[in-house]
């Protein structure tokens, strides 16, 4: 076999995959959505076999299996941050700005942590403990993107803390 | 008692950046003529190859059902294709159950992918977020693994200096691998100076885009020794499924490697593992997933990852001496060319990265936001 | 080939086959599934070792679905395998599982077919099949009317169309006694006119009744070791053998000389490997993936390897019927509720269901000892299924 392959004449075609796509929330996704849209009130789902309260819901705990309809439970808004990274690429579906701060929020009253973005600080004096609070978005939105994003509870100097580091 | 599963062969492309002048058929035919040169198989019904199962991705392909782009390279003319589409190394689980199964002797696992063929790798992973919670702040595989790394690297002591260390040891490794080509070696100060992805994941933590394809010839104990002289034993193979919120799970717990690779021990019949493996070939998509995968695989002591990489723990341990994924495969089949990796080691194949006289390998493969899914597979020779 | 222990099908469950199903997101509706197939064989979760999904990720653009629905399947901490293998999908997972259980890794696995196409485009999707280069912008999604036109050739457009739409009634009926099918339209006999004048042509004489719907919905299936399964379930239907046979994606490489079909292919090689002679007689029931009517009608003659018209005159004299000498999807089948990534599934599920006494209001009224179930897709790929009861292993031990 050739090592070096002869690419003269070798074409590349573009392409696009481009289809539209409806997805269902379904029952108890539509549910936690309408709360968030029209009342600003985060729900979660109480698994009694795990006692646990979980957030985003579902309708089934994946560990017990237990049908979790019916179950909901009101937490946050406010919540603190467990883990958090910083996403320092920018991407099609990456939402803007970046650097944009993703961070696993549990919030009160919730047993697992959310991922959202967190806004409203430098992003490079976020820290895990952080006290933090929904905004809710100004117009309706469809997803998780009812709550905008989280903000600090206190107000956070603007000026870049320490940056975090692995370890 | 089943009927034991050698891997008879193994084949490999070069895996680059771009393959621009190669399409994925072309590439995975290199593989199918290499190995069947070194076989001497056929597609014959008769002791020929009974079952090819594919390895690809619909949306890395773009193409709905991209197997049936496959099926004149995978001898599937009237014969039976079946595809895995998930991490690679179930394509060796899977081959390994058809034929204790008693339906089929010998198998042909072939695995492509094109990673430079989609804008960008993190928009094909965003897609396996669910659409109302993850999809919408953005996530994809990389975020989703710098939220583990932060959750791992405090609690192993896990330090961007260990990390460095990872990736130029991987980058030197890569340079005595045939197969890797275009890959420079870096320096610490060069790896510690590249920029963040996704803190504290850098640049050069990642593994790096690539384009290829490999391939194994799995056969039932009977027909592997007809095949080849030095087949190689599956012993044991196992996996396990996390949940998928981040949320839901520790991070850093490693819960469904230990699984994993419980499963895979006990049907190995491994019960020590610390020192059972003369070569380890795991899948660090990222760097700090080294020292993370081993501890998961209980070869590294729960929470000593940064002390393991102190002292000097993967050169004695003879962690990817290919390189590994920091050296350069596809997400989808980083298992699979572990696999085949190992048992080019215990064949004697590796060339200038062989450890002589290796009788027992595990290779491991990885799926999923953070490690959601593992694989692991013992291999063993006579 | 000696297996190396038998596999038997001890649980089934379908979700309902709908265009409608806004009230629940994919893992939900997988769940359905999964929950009717573990009572169905009387166990929980816990005792299942392994979880098989399968789908095509272009239909509702998610990468690995597995790992999203690990929210229904009850994935979590178990082992897992995903397979894909375009519309015959649901019954190479079948074939997956079957395995996992014989090759002795598993005792009871656990296999989830499903698909939402509600959420996306469906030709859209099939469209991308094609090769981008030299097939995308002729490819037409599933729809062809080769058959139509290959039949009226040789039948005589008169008979060729009236058979096509008496199959087509037929399925009616029998998906009218299933609940879970999705089109359920109540046609009569005497609508056969009325229906081929009116109802819209698609491509050629494929018009919009013969051909399949697209459908929501999962399916699931518990397979078990013979020892495990003769202790959840009286009657399992036991797998005796399956066979796969794929094409290449030009068909037309060897010019326009007739080619043998996988589906005529895959029948032969399953009746020679299990001594079977006489299909008809020999065999109770068929479950066939039949996309459409034609298609249906077209590849009884491949599947029971006859020659000239004798599968016309199936159609026509009623033999296919429920209460017929060899009935054919009593479920309804593929024309009554289509959702492609579960679809081969629910043929071998159907199938399964007949032979264990479960299939509800469209058992047929004797009893099933053996039962073929055939899946399709990919570019003319088929996987064939024989399942047995115990008294037919028993007569042929």
């Amino acid at each position: 076999m050739e090592l070096t392959p002869d690419l003269r004449d070798c074409f590349t075609v573009p392409g696009k995959l481009a289809l539209p796509y409806t997805y269902f929330a379904g029952r108890i996704g539509s549910r936690f959505l309408l709360a968030l849209q029209e009342e600003h009130r985060i729900l979660g789902v109480r698994c009694a076999g795990c006692a646990t309260v979980l957030v985003p819901p579902r309708a089934t705990c994946d560990r017990c299996q237990a049908d979790l309809a019916d179950t909901w439970v009101e937490v946050g808004p406010a919540g603190r941050v467990e883990n958090f990274t910083v996403v320092r690429y920018a991407d099609r579906h990456v939402p803007e700005p970046v650097p944009l701060v993703l961070a696993l929020i549990r919030l009160d009253g919730a047993d697992t942590p959310l991922v959202h973005r967190l806004g409203g600080m430098d992003p490079e004096a976020v820290r895990v403990g952080l006290r933090v609070t929904a905004v809710f978005a100004a117009e309706p939105r469809d997803t998780l993107l009812c709550i905008d994003h989280f903000r600090p509870l206190a107000p956070q100097p603007s000026a870049a803390g320490p940056r975090p580091q692995g370890g | 008692m089943a009927r034991r599963v050698g891997i008879c062969a193994v084949a490999q492309t070069t895996w680059e950046r771009d393959k621009w002048s190669q399409r994925f058929q072309g590439m995975a035919l290199e593989v199918l003529e290499d190995l069947l040169a070194r076989t001497g198989l056929t597609f014959s019904e008769d002791g020929g190859i009974g079952m090819s199962i594919s390895v690809s991705d619909d949306i890395f392909d773009a193409r709905t059902i991209s197997d049936n782009a496959m099926t004149d390279v995978l001898g599937a003319h009237m014969g039976c294709e079946e595809k895995v589409a998930q991490e690679g190394l179930q394509a060796l689980y899977y081959g390994l159950a058809a034929i204790r199964s008693g339906h089929v002797d010998v198998v042909l696992v072939l695995g492509h992918c094109k990673e430079s063929q989609p804008a960008s790798r993190n928009q094909v992973t965003h897609m396996a977020f669910d659409p109302f919670y993850t999809r919408p702040v953005g996530l994809d595989f990389t975020a989703a693994a710098g939220l583990q790394a932060q959750a791992y690297a405090a609690r192993a002591g896990v330090g961007d200096r260990h990390l460095a260390q990872v990736v130029v040891r991987a980058r030197q490794l890569a340079t005595r691998n045939l197969k890797i080509t275009g890959l420079p070696v870096v320096t610490a100060a060069e790896v510690l100076a590249s920029p963040l992805l996704a803190d504290p994941l850098r640049e050069l933590h990642a593994y790096p885009v690539s384009d290829g394809a490999v391939g194994l010839i799995l056969a039932a104990e009977e027909r592997a020794r007809e095949i080849t002289d030095r087949p190689v034993w599956i012993a044991g193979v196992g996996n396990c499924m996390d949940s998928f919120f981040l949320g839901d799970r520790d991070l850093a717990s490693n819960f469904p490697l230990r699984q994993a690779a419980a499963r895979a021990y006990r049907r190995a019949g491994i019960d020590h593992p610390q020192n059972a493996f003369d070569v380890v070939e795991l899948s660090d998509q990222y760097a700090y997933q080294q020292p993370m995968w081993m501890e998961g695989l209980g070869l590294v002591p729960a929470g000593g990852g940064g002390a393991w990489i102190d002292a000097g723990g993967p050169e004695a341990a003879r962690v990817n001496l290919s390189g590994g994924m920091l050296a350069g495969n596809p997400l989808i089949l980083g298992g699979l060319v572990r696999a085949a990796e190992a048992a080019l080691q215990l064949r004697g194949e590796a060339g200038d990265h062989q450890v002589p006289g290796a009788r027992r390998a595990l290779a491991h493969g990885v799926m999923g936001p953070a490690g959601q899914f593992h694989t692991v597979a013992v291999l063993e020779r006579d | 080939m000696k297996k190396n222990r038998n596999v038997g099908i001890v649980g089934v469950g379908q979700s309902v086959y709908s265009s409608h199903r806004e009230e629940v997101n994919q893992p939900e509706m997988i769940h359905e599934a999964v929950v009717e197939a573990l009572e169905m064989a009387g166990i929980t979760m816990a005792e299942v070792d392994c979880v098989v999904h399968g789908n095509m990720e272009l239909f509702e653009m998610v990468h690995q679905p597995d790992l999203w629905h690990t929210l229904g399947t009850g994935a979590w901490g178990k082992e897992s395998l995903r397979v894909t293998t375009g519309g015959t999908t649901g019954a190479t997972l079948a074939a997956a599982a079957d395995h996992l259980v014989a090759s002795g890794l598993h005792d009871v696995v656990l296999a989830i077919g499903f698909e939402k196409l509600q959420e996306g485009h469906t030709t859209g999707g099939i469209t991308n099949m094609a090769d981008p280069l030299w097939g995308r912008q002729l490819q037409t999604g599933a729809l062809t009317g080769m058959t139509a036109a290959q039949m009226i050739e040789e039948f005589g457009a008169e008979r060729a169309k009236a058979a096509a739409m008496a199959y087509r009634i037929l399925m009616d009926a029998n998906a009218m006694k299933n609940p879970k099918a999705h089109r359920r339209l109540g046609l009569r006999p005497d609508q056969a006119e009325e229906l081929a004048a009116n109802s819209p042509a698609l491509v050629g004489e494929l018009r919009m009744i013969h051909m399949c719907s697209q459908s929501d919905g999962a399916c699931a299936m518990i397979f078990a070791s013979e020892e495990k399964a003769r202790q959840l379930c009286a009657q399992p239907a036991w797998i005796e053998d399956h066979v796969t046979a794929h094409r290449e994606e030009m068909f037309c490489l060897f010019g326009n000389a007739p080619v043998l079909t996988t589906h005529r292919h895959c029948a032969r090689k399953l009746f020679a490997r299990n001594g079977i002679r006489d299909p008809r007689r020999e065999i109770d029931l068929f479950e066939m993936y039949d996309p459409s009517a034609w298609w249906g009608l077209d590849w009884l003659r491949e599947f029971l390897l006859l020659e000239g018209d004798e599968h016309l005159r199936m159609v026509e004299s009623g033999a296919i019927a429920m209460d017929g000498d060899f009935p054919v999807n009593p479920s309804g089948g593929v024309i009554a509720s289509n959702p492609i990534g579960a679809t081969a599934m629910v043929r071998v599920a159907e199938a399964a269901l007949q032979i264990m006494g479960r299939a509800g209001g469209h058992q047929l009224p004797r009893p099933v000892r053996r039962a073929l179930a055939s899946g399709f897709g990919g570019t003319m790929w088929t996987v064939l299924f024989l399942l047995a009861s115990d008294t037919e292993r028993q007569a042929a031990a």
